[in-house]
C-alpha cells in the first residue's frame, strides 16, 4: 500500500489561500497564446472605423458619403440618420444620460464619433474614413470647466437643454449644468471652521488623465438572421450589464444575446462602459448579417474613449492649534466632459467621495460636488481605484501636509494626532460609513520604523543647507499617505448600476465525479489572475487542488450573472460569493461522507481535505472520494450531484489601508525628479496569494507613479486635444519605474466570510498623494504649498522658479 | 493607423535605387530604417506612392576609419554604430548620441542617413553632425555632390536634398586626439526625442581651450550650430563665467516651440543647461 501523504504534503499540494501560487494564466499570456477579441477571426467577418470630428464644437451641415462607398471593398457608411429609425443614435450611460452613438446634428468634442465606415478589410475600411466628407460650421467650445455655468457660456447639450434633471440627482443651475451633490452636515462644519484656530484651504486639481489599458477598446459583433441571435466579443470589465443593457435598448430578448469577455488586455475602470463602437459593430451586423470588428487604435482610445479624475477640489480643513482636525470642507467642480458618461452606482454621482475623512477621525464634514459639461471627451472612470476614491484622497493627503505646514508641525505627527485608533472600531464617519477594521497607527509606525523617518528629516534638512549654501542644486522632498480605501461595491440596498441591478455578484461551483471541478463568475479579470486565485479559495474550502478547478469568467450564457470587475470588488464580493458557494459544497459533501461512512453528520470533522470520524480518525474519506459518491451513493432525499452557486450581497463595503512613504530628489536646474525610495504597507485583510498582492502593489504603485508625475490629458483653447499618443502620454518603462519595498500588516475584514479586503487598488489611492507630497514637501521649506500634478520637470521647474529657486 | 496605399521597391544596387529614385520623382521616398517614416504614414500626415528601400544595399552600409577622416554608409544602423569599436576609439561621441536615440529596438532598424535625412528637428544626429562639421555625400542618377551638415538645415523636413536624390555617406573630421566631448540630452523617459540637447566637442592645451564646436538639438526649426557660442569658449579657461557666456549666447539663438515637453522659456533654458553640463563634462574628458 502507498503510503499515506502527510499533512503537510496534502497542504501544499492544495495550495489554497496564503500560498504564492504561480499565475496559471501567464503560461498563455508570456507566450503570445492569450485569446484577445482581436484574436477573433471569424468566416466573413469585416471591419468598421470612425469618421471622426476635428472639432470640439460644430454643426454638422452635410454629410456625403459618396465618395467613400465607392472605394473598393467599402461595404457602408452609417450616420446618426442611418440610426435615427432605430432610436439608436443615442445610447443610455451608466450616470443616467444618454450618449451620441453617431453625432446627431452637432458634435461635441474632438474626435467624437461622426460616421462609421464597414469595409471587407482594415485598410479599405481606413481609405473609406478619409473620403468622407463631411461640411461642419464651427461653434465657440467651452474648455474650461470654471466657465461652463457662466451666464453668456454657449449651450452645450442642446439635446436636454430643456431636462430638469440629469441621472435623476435633481435640479440643474444652468444648461451646462449636470447636478449637484452634496454630503455632510454642512452647518456643523461651518460652526468648526469659525471655531476653529487654523484653517487652510487650496486649490487642489487632479489632472483629466486616462487608464490606457494596452489592448484598447474592441469588440466582434455578430448576428445570427436565422435564429435572431446576437453575439458580441468584447474587452467588457463587466459582460452581464453590457448584455441587460443592450437588452434594453434593442428589440432582442436578452436569452438572444451573448456576451462573451475573452482575455482582456487590461481594463483599470476603461472598459466598464459602453462605448460607441460597440453599437456600432452591432448596428453593422445586423444590417449585413456578417460579422463586423471594430478595433480602436492608441489615439483613439487615448482621445476618445473615457478619461479618468478632472476634478478640481477646494479642500478646506479646521483644527486646533495643537494640530486636532475640527473639520472638513470641500467644494469640487467635476469636468466631465460632453456626457456624463461618468461610472458610478446610480445614487452616487461623485462615487464614493465622502471616504475624504480618510484614516482620520474628524468630527465634522461637508462636501459638494458640481458636474459640468465641457466641449471634451466624456468620461469619469474610476481608473484603479473605487468611484472617485483616489481624488477624495488626494485632496485630504495634501491637504492635511498643508495643514501641517502651517502649524509648523511635522506631517507624520499630523497624521498620528489625527489617526482613528484600534478600540474605535467598527467606526462610523461623520457620513455614515462604517469602517470594518484596522490598526493605523501600528500600520503607520511600523512604516516609518522601516524608512528610518526621523534620519531621513536630518538629511534632508542637510541637503537644504547646501542647497541654501549654493553648495548644491539638489532638493530631497519625503512623501507621506496614510490611506483608508473604500472598495468592494457595494451593498445593494445603497449601490446599484443604472438604476436595475445591485451590486451583488455570484459563483456557481460544480464539482465532477472524480472530484476535479469547475467554477464560474460573474466577475472578469482583466489581469488580475481570478483563475489563480478563486482556484485558491476553493481549494481551502473544498479541499480540492487548486489545481484540479477550472475557473471560467465572462460568458453570459455560461456564468451566473454578475456586475463585473472593478473598484477592487472581485475579491471582497465575488470571492465571498466563491467562499459561500465553496461552503454550500462541503455542507453537502459532509452529509454524503456521513451517509457513506454510516455515521452522523455532526460526528464528522473536517481536516483540510479530508472528513474524520470523531474519535477515530483513520475512518475517513476525502473530497475526491465523496465526489465520487455525490453521483452513485447520496442519502436518500439528496439529490445526486455536487454543486452549488451563490449570490452574495455584500453587509459592508471593505476598507484597506495603507502608509506610504516615499523619497525623492529634484534636480532645480531642470526640474527632474528621482525617487530614491518607495516604501508601501498594505493591509488588506486576509491574504490570499501574497506574490499575485505584490505584483497587484508594484502595478498600481507604477500607475500612480504615471499619473502624478506625467499623465495628462489636455487641450488648447480650442478644444484639441493634446498628448493622445504615447510620444507624450507617459507610460513608465522599466527604467523609469522605481524600486518598490512593499510591507503588510493583515487585519482581517470581520464581514468577509474569509476576511479579505481587495487590494488592487490601494496603491493606486495612496501611491498618488504619496508622490505628490513628496514633491511638495521639497519646497515646502522655501515657500512652496502645492503645485499641481502631473509633476513633470518642467512643471516642477516652475515651481522653483516661482518661488525664486533658478535663476 | 492604418497608411494608405504604396507601392513597394527593393534595389538592390545603389544604381538601381538612384535610377528608380530618379523615375519617380517627388512620389517616392527613400525607406531606410523606416522609424519616422512609417509612422508618419500610419498617421497619414506622409503618404509616399512608392517606398524605395535601400536595406538590400550593402554598399551603403558600414564605418570606416582612414586617416583624418571617419565615414559613415548611410544605412549603418544606430545599433552597428554603437558596436563599432574603432568608432569608440576615434570618436565616442557618436556611440554617446546613439545610445541616447530611442530604445534597442529602434536603434537595430533606425540608421544615420535617415535620421540625417529625415530633416525632423527633434533627430540627435544632425546636431551632432553640426557640432562634428561634419559632410554629407547626396548621390542622385544625374552625379553626386557633397554638403556641410551645418548648409544642408533649412527647416522642418526643409533639407538640401533635392528629388530623387539620397545620402549615401557621412564624411566625420576625425576629431584631435584627446578632444573633449559631451552629448547630454535632456528628456522626458526612455525613447523620447530631447527636450534639449547639446553636443560639445573641446579641444584643450592645458586648461585653456583652443577650440569648442557646440550644436543644439531640438530648440529651434532645426538643429542648430551655436557658433558664437562656441567661439567664446576659445582661449577661455572654462571657468564659470566662460560658461555663462557661452550658454547664454547659446540660449540666444533658440527659438523651440512650447509643448508637452515644455514651455518656450523653459526649452530655451534647458538648452542652456544642456551646454554648461557638456561643456563640463568634455572638459572632464579632455586631456
Ligand atoms: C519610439 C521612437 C523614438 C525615437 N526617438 C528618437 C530620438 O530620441 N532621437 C532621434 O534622433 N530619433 C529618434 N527616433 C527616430 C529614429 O531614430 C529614426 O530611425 C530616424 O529618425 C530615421 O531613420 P530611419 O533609418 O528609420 O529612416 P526612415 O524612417 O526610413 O526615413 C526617414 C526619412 O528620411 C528619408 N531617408 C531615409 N534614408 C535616406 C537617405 N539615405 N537619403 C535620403 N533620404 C533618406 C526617408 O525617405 C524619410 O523621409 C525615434 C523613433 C521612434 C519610433
Amino acid at each position: 500500500m502507498n503510503k499515506q501523504p502527510s499533512r503537510k504534503e496534502r497542504e501544499a499540494a492544495l495550495e489554497g489561500i496564503g500560498t504564492s501560487r504561480k499565475r496559471v494564466e501567464d503560461p498563455r499570456f508570456t507566450q503570445g497564446k492569450g485569446n484577445y477579441v482581436d484574436d477573433i477571426k471569424l468566416p466573413d467577418m469585416v471591419h468598421g472605423d470612425f469618421v471622426r470630428s476635428p472639432y470640439a464644437h460644430a454643426r454638422i451641415k452635410k454629410i456625403n458619403t459618396e465618395a467613400a462607398l465607392a472605394v473598393p471593398g467599402v461595404l457602408a457608411v452609417l450616420t446618426a440618420d442611418d440610426l435615427k429609425p432605430f432610436n439608436l443614435h443615442y445610447m443610455p450611460t451608466l450616470a443616467g444620460d444618454v450618449q451620441a452613438v453617431l453625432a446627431d446634428e452637432k458634435v461635441l468634442y474632438q474626435m467624437q464619433e461622426v460616421a462609421f465606415v464597414v469595409a471587407t478589410d482594415r485598410y479599405s475600411a481606413a481609405d473609406g474614413v478619409e473620403l468622407v466628407e463631411v461640411e461642419y460650421e464651427e461653434l465657440q467650445p467651452v474648455i474650461d470647466p470654471f466657465t461652463a455655468m457662466d451666464k453668456d457660456a454657449p449651450v452645450l447639450r442642446e439635446d436636454i437643454k430643456d431636462a430638469k434633471e440629469v441621472g435623476g440627482h435633481g435640479p440643474r443651475k444652468h444648461p451646462n449644468h449636470i447636478w449637484t451633490w452634496e454630503a455632510g452636515d454642512q452647518k456643523a462644519t461651518d460652526k468648526a471652521f469659525k471655531d476653529a484656530d487654523v484653517a487652510v484651504e487650496e486649490m487642489i486639481s487632479y489632472q483629466r488623465c486616462h487608464a490606457s489599458p494596452m489592448e484598447t477598446a474592441c469588440c466582434v459583433a455578430s448576428f445570427d438572421k436565422i435564429n435572431g441571435a446576437l453575439t458580441v466579443w468584447g474587452t467588457f470589465q463587466a459582460p452581464h450589464v453590457v448584455r441587460t443593457v443592450a437588452a434594453l435598448i434593442s428589440p432582442l430578448p436578452e436569452h438572444k444575446i451573448r456576451i462573451i469577455a475573452p482575455d482582456i488586455g487590461g481594463g483599470f475602470g476603461n472598459k466598464v462602459g459602453v462605448y460607441p463602437g460597440y453599437i456600432m459593430a452591432i448596428a453593422a451586423t445586423v444590417v449585413l448579417g456578417i460579422p463586423v470588428k471594430w478595433v480602436e487604435d492608441r489615439i483613439e482610445n487615448l482621445s476618445a474613449t473615457a478619461f479618468a479624475r478632472d476634478y478640481h477640489m477646494k479642500g478646506e480643513l479646521a483644527a486646533t492649534k495643537d494640530g486636532k482636525i475640527t473639520g472638513l470642507r470641500c467644494y469640487t467642480l467635476a469636468d466631465h466632459g460632453a456626457f456624463d458618461a461618468c461610472v458610478s452606482a446610480s445614487k452616487f454621482p461623485a462615487g464614493l467621495f465622502m471616504i475624504c475623512t480618510n484614516s482620520y477621525d474628524i468630527p465634522n464634514a461637508f462636501v459638494s460636488v458640481d458636474g459640468v459639461y465641457t466641449n471634451k471627451t466624456p468620461g469619469g472612470v474610476a481608473y484603479r481605484c473605487s468611484l472617485r476614491v483616489t481624488e477624495a484622497i488626494y485632496m485630504v493627503e495634501r491637504m492635511v501636509d498643508i495643514l501641517a505646514q502651517k502649524l509648523g508641525m511635522d506631517p507624520a505627527e499630523l497624521r498620528m494626532k489625527n489617526m482613528i485608533t484600534p478600540d474605535q472600531f467598527p467606526y462610523t464617519t461623520t457620513f455614515g460609513l462604517q469602517y470594518d477594521s484596522g490598526d493605523y497607527p501600528a500600520a503607520f509606525k511600523k512604516a516609518m520604523k522601516a524608512v528610518g523617518y526621523d534620519k531621513l528629516r536630518k538629511e534632508q534638512a542637510k541637503m537644504l543647507e547646501d542647497f541654501k549654501a549654493g553648495k548644491s542644486r539638489k532638493l530631497m522632498g519625503i512623501g507621506i499617505s496614510t490611506f483608508t480605501e473604500i472598495v468592494g461595491a457595494g451593498p445593494s440596498r445603497v449601490c446599484d448600476l443604472v438604476g436595475l441591478v445591485g451590486t451583488f455578484d455570484s459563483c456557481e461551483v460544480r464539482v465532477h465525479p472524480t472530484g476535479a471541478a469547475i467554477a464560474r463568475f460573474g466577475t472578469k479579470s482583466q489581469g488580475q489572475a481570478h483563475e489563480t486565485t478563486y482556484a485558491q479559495i476553493l481549494s481551502t474550502e473544498m479541499g480540492i487542488p487548486a489545481a484540479d478547478i477550472e475557473i471560467e469568467e465572462g460568458d453570459t450564457d455560461t456564468a451566473p450573472y454578475g456586475m463585473g470587475t472593478w473598484g477592487s470588488r472581485s475579491t471582497p464580493v465575488g470571492g465571498a460569493a466563491c467562499a459561500n458557494a465553496a461552503r454550500k459544497v462541503r455542507a453537502k459533501a459532509q452529509k454524503i461522507a456521513a451517509h457513506v461512512m454510516e455515521v452522523s453528520e455532526k460526528d464528522l470533522e473536517w481536516d483540510i481535505d479530508t472528513f474524520r470520524v470523531k474519535g477515530a480518525p483513520d475512518k475517513a474519506m476525502t473530497m475526491k472520494e465523496v465526489a465520487l459518491a455525490a453521483y452513485s451513493n447520496v442519502p436518500e432525499g439528496l439529490e445526486m450531484g455536487l454543486e452549488a452557486v451563490e449570490y452574495y450581497d455584500p453587509p459592508n463595503f471593505t476598507f484597506p489601508y495603507g502608509a506610504y512613504i516615499c523619497v525623492v530628489e529634484i534636480d532645480t536646474d531642470t526640474g527632474e525628479t528621482a525617487i530614491r525610495s518607495f516604501y508601501a504597507l498594505d493591509d488588506c485583510g486576509t491574504r490570499i496569494n501574497p506574490m499575485i498582492i505584490e505584483g497587484q502593489v508594484h502595478g498600481g504603485l507604477t500607475e500612480a507613479f504615471a499619473i502624478s508625475m506625467g499623465q495628462i490629458i489636455d487641450y488648447d483653447e480650442t478644444g484639441n486635444v493634446i498628448g493622445a499618443s504615447f510620444l507624450d502620454y507617459f507610460i513608465p518603462t522599466a527604467v523609469e519605474t522605481p524600486v518598490w519595498t512593499t510591507d503588510h500588516t493583515v487585519t482581517p475584514c470581520p464581514h468577509h466570510p474569509i476576511g479579505a479586503k481587495g487590494v488592487g487598488e490601494s496603491p493606486n489611492v495612496g501611491g498618488v498623494p504619496c508622490f505628490s507630497n513628496a514633491i511638495n514637501d521639497a519646497f515646502a521649506a522655501l515657500g512652496g504649498v502645492h503645485t499641481q500634478m502631473p509633476h513633470t520637470a518642467p512643471r516642477v521647474w516652475e515651481h522653483a522658479k516661482e518661488l525664486g529657486l533658478v535663476a | 493607423m492604418i497608411p494608405g496605399q504604396f507601392d513597394y521597391h527593393r534595389p538592390s544596387s545603389k544604381q538601381e535605387a538612384l535610377q528608380i529614385l530618379g523615375e519617380l520623382g517627388g512620389d517616392a521616398f527613400p525607406l531606410a530604417g523606416g522609424h519616422s517614416i512609417i509612422p508618419m504614414m500610419k498617421l497619414r500626415l506622409a503618404a509616399p506612392e512608392h517606398l524605395v528601400d535601400l536595406g538590400a544595399i550593402d554598399e551603403l552600409k558600414g564605418v570606416s576609419i582612414g586617416g583624418n577622416v571617419i565615414e559613415i554608409g548611410s544605412m549603418t544602423t544606430q545599433h552597428e554604430l554603437l558596436t563599432s569599436s574603432e568608432l569608440s576609439q576615434a570618436c565616442p561621441i557618436i556611440q554617446e548620441t546613439s545610445a541616447l536615440i530611442a530604445d534597442p529596438q529602434v536603434r537595430y532598424c533606425g540608421t544615420i542617413g535617415g535620421n540625417v535625412a529625415n530633416g525632423d528637428p527633434g533627430n540627435d544626429m544632425p546636431g551632432l553632425m553640426q557640432c562634428l562639421d561634419a559632410t554629407y555625400v547626396l548621390e542622385s542618377n544625374s552625379g553626386a555632390r557633397e554638403v556641410g551638415a551645418r548648409d544642408f538645415y533649412n527647416g522642418i523636413y526643409d533639407t538640401a536634398l533635392n528629388e530623387g536624390e539620397i545620402v549615401t555617406l557621412v564624411r566625420i573630421p576625425t576629431p584631435a586626439a584627446g578632444h573633449g566631448y559631451a552629448y547630454c540630452k535632456l528628456k522626458r523617459k526612455v525613447g523620447d526625442y530631447a527636450t534639449a540637447a547639446a553636443g560639445v566637442i573641446l579641444n584643450m592645451s592645458g586648461s585653456t581651450c583652443q577650440s569648442a564646436s557646440i550644436a543644439l538639438t531640438n530648440v529651434g526649426d532645426t538643429a542648430l550650430y551655436a557658433a558664437e557660442a562656441s567661439d567664446s569658449l576659445a582661449g577661455s579657461d572654462l571657468g564659470d563665467d566662460a560658461i555663462d557666456r557661452a550658454v547664454s549666447l547659446a540660449e540666444g539663438i533658440t527659438s523651440p516651440v512650447s509643448d508637452m515637453r515644455g514651455s518656450e522659456e523653459y526649452r530655451s533654458k534647458m538648452a542652456g543647461v544642456m551646454v554648461a553640463r557638456a561643456i563640463r563634462l568634455a572638459a572632464e574628458r579632455a586631456s
